[in-house]
């Protein structure tokens, strides 16, 4: 069944449209992750306008996002004020991170900057997880019961404040900096942010593991709401009709995801994540060192405001 | 008045000499459909177009009648790059704005091009791919400026946006022609020129020009005119139908977990 898309012009199999939202759906419930890292190429792959990739991806983000939120509401594991905080960032960096992607597009370098974004967070995300997990797998085996740090330099900033929910008393500097830097890569990237934000919120901020996900979830709602709407004004290329087939594949593969993910332990999805993160990065670095195939790239003239 | 007379006549029967030189040879056209509706499950369109050859002197005997029929959808300008190795990874380097490349260009021939048209018809009526591109604009300092236009036609023909088509034209006693033009799922919208030329001996000698409409219709268009007139409302609208589906699923899990 093929489905014209009236935003990106081009038509594509829904089917396809519902499986690849339905595998990053899996993969997202699974590791808690939004999964915008992995739908964005794939969208690419299947030859969606970067611009409208991007965008789109924003939007399905916001859906899967309230999904995994409510359920996370009803377990009370969502420190709100630390989202606030976090989301106070992320607006401000969606801001730069909107311009930034229009000022590149313009130079005509928007894809490489995406790609070599891509490529360097994955490749430094993936590469800690892997380590810092294999050694706690390692350290598990042996018996011995492993502890976070919990004082370091975060502790030492100014303007503390208290988080209730995480049991944590430090400077909003560094959530606020860490928004910031999700807010842009939210922009840029069409990710959540959430394989960068989950990362920086157990070793940066040193939140206790079960509330990550949620607040990290929470903050990722209003972000990826922000910068769908700057994509739809400023572009316009939010793609309804494939946010709507891809998200109606995402739910369902989130349910399934969460429940595969009950019969692992936690060091050993880690790992698999980190491995995911890791390919992707490895794919993504291949394509800029290896020879493209066609030199040339075409684009539409008004695209380059 | 008398002696004006003779003159008159004379111009009169230049006149009318001139236009049945003209029009000796004059297309009727038919297509199978004049609009194509890009709906939701639209995947792609076949034109058939089909004529006659009106004329009103007998056929002429010396060269063969031969029939070339383009289909081409709206120009717009065009931003080429081209990528080159910089510090070991592939970067865009420089870029050629072609000033008008239309969005799908279809040539369907009677015969093999060549011996249907001539060089100099060719560039006076724009026929083939490469004439239907222009890029006067391009900068002179860019190395192969021409490349970046062959680049172009190369990407569009992968695509199947431009397609030369020759010996696709059935022509019957000199007088009927048919074609069927595919068009393919990814097509903008727009006036879609329909032109038909007949040739002899590589010359046109008549021309003809029609437009079928491409136009997104129902939903497609709904939403494509929402999200360029009221943006504002399209972006609240695509958060909206977002969280409902993220809440609706995570309450259907929910009521499914309960049980």
């Amino acid at each position: 069944m093929q489905i014209y898309l009236p935003i990106a012009e081009v038509s594509v199999n829904a089917f396809l449209l519902f499986g690849i939202g339905g595998m990053v759906g899996i993969l997202s419930g699974m590791f808690g992750v939004g999964g915008g890292f992995l739908m964005t190429p794939l969208l690419f792959f299947i030859g969606i306008p970067p611009a409208v990739a991007v965008a789109t991806g924003a939007n399905q983000i916001v859906a899967s996002s309230v999904s995994g939120v409510l359920a996370h509401l009803r377990r009370r594991s969502v420190d709100i004020k630390m989202g606030m905080v976090l989301q106070g960032g992320g607006l401000v960096g969606a801001s730069i991170g909107v311009a930034i992607f229009n000022y590149l597009k313009s130079l005509g370098q928007v894809d490489l900057f995406v790609t070599l974004c891509y490529v360097i967070f994955l490749g430094i995300v993936g590469g800690l997880m892997f380590i810092e997990s294999v050694n706690a797998l390692r350290k598990s085996k042996r018996g011995v019961v492993p502890k976070r740090k919990q004082r370091g330099w975060v502790h030492s900033l100014p303007f503390k404040v208290r988080f209730r929910t995480s049991g944590l008393y430090i400077s909003v500097i560094p959530p606020i900096a860490v928004g910031v830097l999700v807010g842009i890569l939210t922009a840029v990237m069409g990710v959540g942010g959430g394989f960068i934000m989950v990362p920086a919120m157990i070793y940066i901020l040193g939140m206790p593991t079960k509330v990550v996900v949620g607040t990290s979830l929470f903050q990722i709602i209003t972000v990826t709401a922000f910068t769908t709407m700057l994509h739809a004004t400023t572009n316009y290329t939010v793609d309804i009709v494939l946010a709507v087939f891809l998200l109606v594949g995402g739910v369902f593969g989130a349910q399934i995801g969460t429940r595969i993910g009950t019969y692992l332990k936690a060091e050993q999805l880690r790992i698999l994540l980190a491995l995911l993160v890791l390919s992707v990065c490895g794919k993504l670095g291949l394509d800029l060192l290896l020879t493209p195939d066609e030199l040339f790239s075409i684009a539409a003239a008004g695209e380059s405001r | 008045m008398i002696r004006l007379l003779p003159v008159l006549l004379v111009c009169l029967l230049a006149a009318t000499g001139l236009r049945t030189a003209q029009a000796q040879e004059e297309v009727v056209l038919g297509l199978s459909q004049n609009r194509v509706a890009i709906t939701a499950d639209f995947d792609g369109s076949e034109i058939l177009i089909f004529g006659a050859v009106k004329r009103e002197t007998p056929i002429p005997r010396d060269e063969p009648l031969e029939v070339i029929i383009t289909v081409s959808g709206p120009s717009s300008p065009v931003m080429v790059r081209r990528k080159e190795k910089k510090l070991g990874i592939w970067v865009n380097v420089d870029s050629v704005l072609v000033d008008s490349a239309p969005s799908f260009y279809a040539v369907a021939t009677s015969g093999p091009f060549d011996s249907v048209l001539s060089d100099t018809e060719d560039l006076r009526h724009r026929v083939s791919i490469e004439r239907a591109i222009r890029s006067v604009g391009a900068a002179m300092n860019i190395r192969g400026a021409q490349e970046f236009a062959d680049a172009v036609v190369r990407i569009r023909e992968e695509d199947g946006l431009y397609s030369l088509r020759p010996s696709t034209v059935a022509v019957d006693e000199q007088t009927l022609f048919r074609t069927a033009i595919e068009m393919p799922s990814n097509l903008t919208e727009g006036a879609y020129t329909t032109r038909v030329l007949l040739t002899r001996g590589r010359e046109v000698v008549s021309a003809f020009e029609t437009e079928i409409d491409v136009r997104k219709v129902g939903l497609e268009r709904f939403l494509y005119a929402l999200s360029r007139k009221k943006p504002f409302v399209y972006g609240i609208m695509s958060l909206v139908i977002a969280v409902l589906a993220g809440w609706g699923a995570s309450a259907a899990f929910q009521l499914l977990r309960d049980r």
